[in-house]
């Protein structure tokens, strides 16, 4: 079995990172302008990322599929971004944000990463304020808080309900300043394939450029994968249309090892699915179960008939209405945890009690919170969110209570990255949603932003140095050497495959039935025997998508049905992995919820004497097993407890 | 709903293009637009046909990728939305729907509904940023800022940088968006130290990349989904002037704007 080294440094949790800094090894300017680093991604991760290198001096090429840095799924995150300021003067601390993190993972992340993450969420919040994103702010000029599942404290800063359009535009800004300065080489319109391994390290990627067709070959030193979540296995996810794994898949079957697979987070809070033609699920931010109830009718005729459109919610008087959270984790309430919140939505629904259309919505209920502080305030606080509801259900949250569903919202695993961030190939690093590495089996709400901006900011800058130190005589890189014209074919192969397969279903009628079955099995309850069906189904669909789907046009033009049909052939792929990963997780943990490990209660049942650890698992090849690895999970200074949030 | 649908086609940048008629039949009052489109190019796909390619990404209307001028409107009929936010409850059965991509001169076609928006990327390199590198920054609170100029600067802030603006413009002006990124500065402390050379610099650029200029008709205003609003460009004339007329140095190449 592989010797997974995590290269935690030694030393008291509080001083691990500021000894690892005073003592990692360093590029001095000159030598930085010799190296190349690739970065594939212009989220936050990617973009602050690709930024702070450059600063540096490194020369840095940047890549994104879409049309402009700017566009990166970050931009999408509604809800805010949490930092251990204790501006609110409420008891927070870095210790209590990086107790609230490792808890909020249930026992299942690196203590060492978690304190760091805490330590520097700090800079992150100066660093914003300095670049000029617009936070909201108190009438004294000071910046202003809000409150967040999984916390006690109000630690959350926000910029309405677009904070990562704010913090992804102030990385932008900061990559767009690098680009015109000409250390950022900027290449929109590329979709990364593959990485290129040179003498077992990663020396950079083959692209294909989205409007020609034309498969690229580009070098570099280190490439650094900023690609965000693999949510999309799902089909239908609050992911962007073109979020995908592509990138992190082909790295893990060029030898990166991926932690995790299983841990998937369902949001608890957005718009339930109304047909079978949708193409996405929208998110309705968690900030909104600060002022929000959550509710289903106490009586099942009651739901019956609100389903069926004979009774309205608001004619279901206070005393018939259960407000399932606040009974059940009183210390918390509508405030749990993502993982809670959702499981007890599909219980009350599993158990007869949910409302709209296809029973499977519960309420959001805003009057107590209209009644108490007036229309203007809920207004000020959610206006874009009540607004975007109201288009796409058209019902007006103002008057008639919200209708939500959990959905598949982020992943918590990834690639397996060391303390450094760097992959079990060297050189190759992942950052942001892409790694596994911060939240454990459940991440807590606005602190996505906080470990994209983390990474890509204060982390990988320093310990991608580490790593380069020693390559500074290596020369620059030549992408004709035999290993990228290797790749090269083994990716244009691959489309030409894809191509010639000529069948008679689309991608897209593929991508549905793999999301089926991924959310009936690998979704927010699984069993063993739904575990072994999917991984069964999910082999047949592969063999039937190679044999039978569809794409037209060319491999040489602007062919979205070939991105997509590249993306999904990659999914068929690591669908199987995450069932794999979830079957052989004999407990239950965060979002991992298996219906065999429970408490009589009904919530999540650990089991930390066989799975106290990080799942690290290894291609063997195309027809083979992958392997498991662990990485045991070593809590030195944080006493492990069943969570409890009642 | 059943529906007639007149879409431009153009197979790459230098082919001519046209528009091609299609029917598409029982979609559903409460799919969006977009998903209105994907059951259009579901059905062309097993066709055989090329399907319209159209940019989209996020589908919440925050991303800014999707763009189709829709019955003569950018973003279609209704008012503060994204092409991928508007609903088919918004037309009536029988409707027939006039698909466009952007038309301007910057921003010229790559395929059916896709244009290229990289001119946009170019004037936010050109100065759209505050000069601060990673690192070294004073603490978040150690500046307060009014409430009043947060939230003005938040406003203009708010821009997806779609480019229905320039679409709407018959000059094809750019100004909407750049004076919504001069201004979200030029209302912060930290964006106030280098205002007057971030104002020219972008303007220049602007009109470096092709864009036309403002003659005040309000159409952008009007079509811009996250309804930023005309008085930043106002306000980025009052700062382009003041930084010709009060600035000790100006860049070369900057001119027109105003």
């Amino acid at each position: 079995m592989a010797e997974l080294n995590s290269r935690i440094p030694k030393g008291p949790l509080a001083d691990k990172w500021t000894e690892y800094k005073a003592h990692t090894n360093l590029v001095n300017p000159a030598n930085k302008r010799r190296l190349e680093i690739i970065v594939v991604g212009t989220g936050l991760a990617g973009a602050s990322a690709a930024a702070s290198l450059a600063e540096l001096g490194f020369k840095v090429k940047n890549y994104c599929y879409q049309d402009s840095p700017r566009r990166a799924h970050s931009i999408a995150a509604q809800g805010g971004i949490n930092a251990a300021k204790n501006y609110q003067n409420d008891g927070d601390s870095v210790y209590r944000l990086f107790y609230d993190t490792i808890k909020g993972g249930d026992y299942r992340a690196r203590e060492a990463n978690v304190y760091r993450l805490a330590e520097v969420s700090n800079n992150i919040i100066d660093q914003c304020v300095a670049q000029g994103v617009p936070f909201a702010r108190e009438y004294g000029g000071l910046l202003d808080n809000r409150s967040f599942g999984g916390a006690q404290v109000s630690r959350t800063f926000y910029a309405r309900g677009q904070t990562g359009q704010q913090l992804l535009l102030g990385a932008y800004s900061a990559l767009s300043r690098q680009i015109k300065k000409g250390n950022v080489e900027m290449f929109t319109r590329h979709e990364m394939l593959d990485v290129v391994l040179v003498e077992g390290r990663a020396r950079g990627i083959v692209v294909r450029n989205l409007v020609t067709g034309s498969i690229e070959r580009h070098a570099a030193h280190a490439v650094v994968l900023a690609t965000g979540g693999y949510g999309n296995v799902f089909f239908l996810s609050t992911n962007a249309m073109g979020s995908n794994a592509t990138a992190v898949w082909k790295a893990h079957k060029r030898g990166a090892f991926f932690g995790n697979p299983c841990f998937t987070q369902i949001h608890p809070t957005c718009i339930p699915v109304h047909g079978d033609f949708q193409s996405k699920l929208t998110l309705m931010s968690e900030s909104l179960r600060n002022d929000g109830r959550i509710w289903v009718p106490k009586k099942k005729e009651d739901a019956e008939k609100i389903r069926h459109g004979k009774l309205l919610p608001t004619q279901i008087a206070e005393e018939d209405r259960d407000y399932y959270l606040e009974r059940r984790y009183p210390a918390f309430g509508n405030l749990v945890p993502r993982d809670v919140a959702s499981r007890a939505a599909k219980e009350r629904c599993d158990a007869g009690f949910g409302v709209g259309e296809t029973g499977l919505a519960v309420y959001l209920d805003f009057s107590d919170a209209i009644n108490r502080l007036g229309k203007s305030t809920i207004e000020a606080r959610y206006g874009n969110l009540f607004q975007m509801y109201e288009k796409i259900v058209d019902e007006n949250p103002y008057k008639t209570p919200m209708m939500i569903y959990p959905a598949v919202h982020y992943t918590m695993g990834g690639l397996w990255v060391d303390y450094e961030l760097m992959t079990t190939v060297p050189g190759l690093f992942a950052i942001g949603e892409a790694n596994f590495s911060d939240h454990g089996a459940n991440r807590l709400g606005a602190s996505a932003l906080m470990q994209g901006l983390a990474d890509g900011y204060f982390v990988l800058p320093y310990t991608i140095q580490n790593y380069l130190s020693d390559q500074i005589r290596v020369p620059k890189f030549s992408s004709d050497l035999p290993e990228f014209v290797k790749t090269e074919n083994e990716a244009r192969e691959r489309l030409q495959k894809l191509m010639n397969v000529k069948g008679k279903q689309t991608v897209d009628s593929f991508h549905k039935r793999l999301g089926l079955i991924m959310w009936n099995n690998v979704g927010m309850g699984r069993n063993e025997e739904g575990l072994k069906k999917a991984i069964t189904e999910i082999a047949e669909l592969r063999k039937e998508f190679w044999l039978d789907v569809k794409i037209p046009g060319e491999a040489n033009e602007i062919n979205p049905e070939l991105e997509k049909a590249g993306r999904v052939a990659d999914f068929l792929e690591l669908g199987e992995l995450m069932a794999r990963d979830a079957l052989n997780r004999n407990e239950s943990c965060g979002g991992h919820f298996r219906e065999e490990f429970q408490t009589p209660e009904g919530e999540a049942l650990r089991n930390d004497n066989e799975y106290m650890y990080a799942a690290a698992w290894e291609f063997t090849g195309e027809n083979n097993e992958p392997k498991l690895n662990r990485e045991v999970l070593d809590y030195e200074f944080v006493e492990v407890k069943q969570r409890n949030y009642k | 709903m059943n529906l007639t649908l007149k879409i431009w086609r153009q197979k790459n940048a230098t082919s001519k293009g046209k528009f091609v008629t299609y029917k598409v039949s029982d979609i559903s009052s409460n799919s969006s637009f977009l998903e209105m489109m994907d059951v259009l190019n579901e059905s062309l796909v097993l066709k055989g046909d090329d399907p319209v390619a159209f940019d989209h990404d996020c589908r919440e209307g925050i991303c800014g990728a999707c763009s189709m001028y829709i019955n003569g409107r950018p973003h279609g009929p209704d008012k503060a939305v994204t092409t991928c936010q508007l609903h088919m409850r918004r037309f009536n059965d029988g409707d027939t729907i006039v698909i466009e991509p952007w038309r301007a001169r910057p921003f010229p076609v790559l395929k059916d509904l896709i244009v290229d928006r990289s001119a946009f990327d170019k004037i936010i390199q050109a100065g759209g940023y505050v000069s601060v590198n990673t690192g070294g920054v004073p603490d978040a609170n150690a500046i307060p800022i009014s409430k009043v100029n947060a939230d003005l600067s938040m406003d203009a802030a708010a821009c997806i940088g779609c480019g229905a603006c320039v679409a709407a413009c018959k000059n094809a002006s750019a100004m909407l968006f750049v004076s919504a990124k001069v201004s979200q500065f030029a209302l912060l402390p930290q964006g106030r130290t280098e205002a007057a050379e971030r104002v020219q610099a972008m303007v220049a650029e602007m009109d470096n990349q092709g864009f036309g200029n403002c003659t005040n008709t309000g159409a952008c205003e009007a079509e811009c989904p996250k309804e930023i609003s005309i008085s930043n460009i106002a306000r980025m004339n009052r700062e382009f002037l003041s930084a010709r007329i009060c600035a000790p140095k100006v860049k070369e190449g900057s001119g027109g704007g105003i």
